[in-house]
């Protein structure tokens, strides 16, 4: 269980509106904060992000995942992505 | 004669390397690297727009990698960690390429090296297999350091990055030339072709550049320019200049067989 979500149970939801717990995880994308209601694969988040088919590089919680994990990679709540492409540059 | 460039164990027909940056489009930095002949040429690696313009050129499409060889920099790096990180990601990008331009820099104002972070950055890529070309102070005693680390050229700066002000210590660059047995390239400060034929005058192995081409009028133009210039710095380089002789002047014509002086 990540740290937010059991965070989130112990506070409790204090109005009785929100009686259904919805598992939400953040997660953070080239520093934005992004919400998905289930962990997911980093080749689903690619997807996502319109990007399947770019080249592209991703680094998770400071490592690079290899295009070939994309696929098996689960994307946890709190995990901080880095997802890079080549520009021109000196 | 064939006189190639030999960096890593590879050979490069040119001895131009060319930056990626500051360009008005991909068809200009295009046209510019086409006229400039080089075959490496620098990138950035930067965040990716998330969720706009899915269709937006790349600027792989524009320089296709099986055409050019792509020295991905860590340029906007102050410290030794993020330069590290920018270039596995950048091997990771460009599947498993490992040729890299290691510059740290110390502050945005001048975008001088670090050159303690630089080390300790080389140190750390060379371990984990990069073949590291860097950027660094025209100091000869850095440069050997770096040598020492295991980085495949040293580049010094002739002078401060997008400054065009051309190489403002040859005789220090002269001495990491002297110094160090790995290719010296000349990265950063050149404004125009003389710089570039200078650089290459005094011995270094080659030139790297990017708004001196990118900033000019006529950046194809420009790109034509510094080719030659490269091409005729390195033969007179390797033609070995005449001495410089102050208060020898001699005559070119003979001195002989002149026709006599009229008598007044």
């Amino acid at each position: 269980m990540s740290s937010a979500v059991s965070a989130r149970r112990r506070q409790g939801f204090s109005t009785p509106s929100l009686c259904i717990i919805r598992l939400v995880i953040q997660v953070f994308v080239n520093g934005a904060a992004q919400r998905f209601e289930q962990p997911l694969a980093v080749s689903t988040l690619i997807e996502k992000m319109a990007l399947a088919g770019k080249k592209i590089a991703v680094e998770r919680n400071g490592e690079i995942v290899p295009r070939g994990l994309h696929a098996r990679t689960v994307i946890e709540d709190g995990d901080q992505l880095e997802i890079v492409v080549a520009v021109g540059g000196g | 004669m064939s006189d190639n460039l030999l960096i890593a164990g590879k050979t490069y027909g040119s001895r131009l390397l060319i930056g990626t940056g500051k360009y008005k489009d991909f068809a200009e930095t295009r046209a510019a690297v086409e006229a400039s002949g080089a075959e490496i040429v620098t990138v950035a690696i930067r965040r990716t727009n998330i969720g706009q313009n899915a269709n937006e050129p790349s600027l792989l499409d524009a320089l296709p990698p099986s055409k050019f060889t792509y020295l991905p920099n860590t340029a906007g790096c102050y410290n030794a960690a993020d330069a590290v990180r920018t270039l596995r990601l950048a091997r990771e990008l460009l599947d498993g390429h490992d040729l890299v331009k290691l510059e740290v820099l110390g502050d945005p104002h001048t975008l001088y090296p670090n050159m303690p972070e630089t080390l300790k950055a080389a140190g750390e890529l060379v371990r984990d297999g990069f073949k590291v070309m860097v950027y660094c102070s025209d100091d000869p005693i850095q440069a050997q350091m770096l040598e020492a680390a295991g980085c495949v050229a040293v580049m010094p700066l002739a002078s401060l990055i997008g400054s065009g002000m051309g190489i403002l210590n040859p005789w220090n660059l002269q001495l990491v030339i002297d110094k160090v047995k790995v290719p010296v390239l000349v990265d950063a400060g050149v404004g125009t072709a003389s710089d570039a034929a200078l650089a290459m005058e005094l011995g270094c192995d080659g030139v790297l550049m990017n708004t001196a081409v990118a900033a000019a009028r006529n950046p194809v133009l420009m790109a034509k320019a510094m080719k030659k210039a490269l091409e005729a710095g390195r033969e007179a380089f390797l033609a070995g200049r005449m001495p410089k002789k102050l208060y020898s002047a001699a005559p070119s014509s003979p001195t002989e067989g002149k026709i006599a002086p009229r008598a007044a």
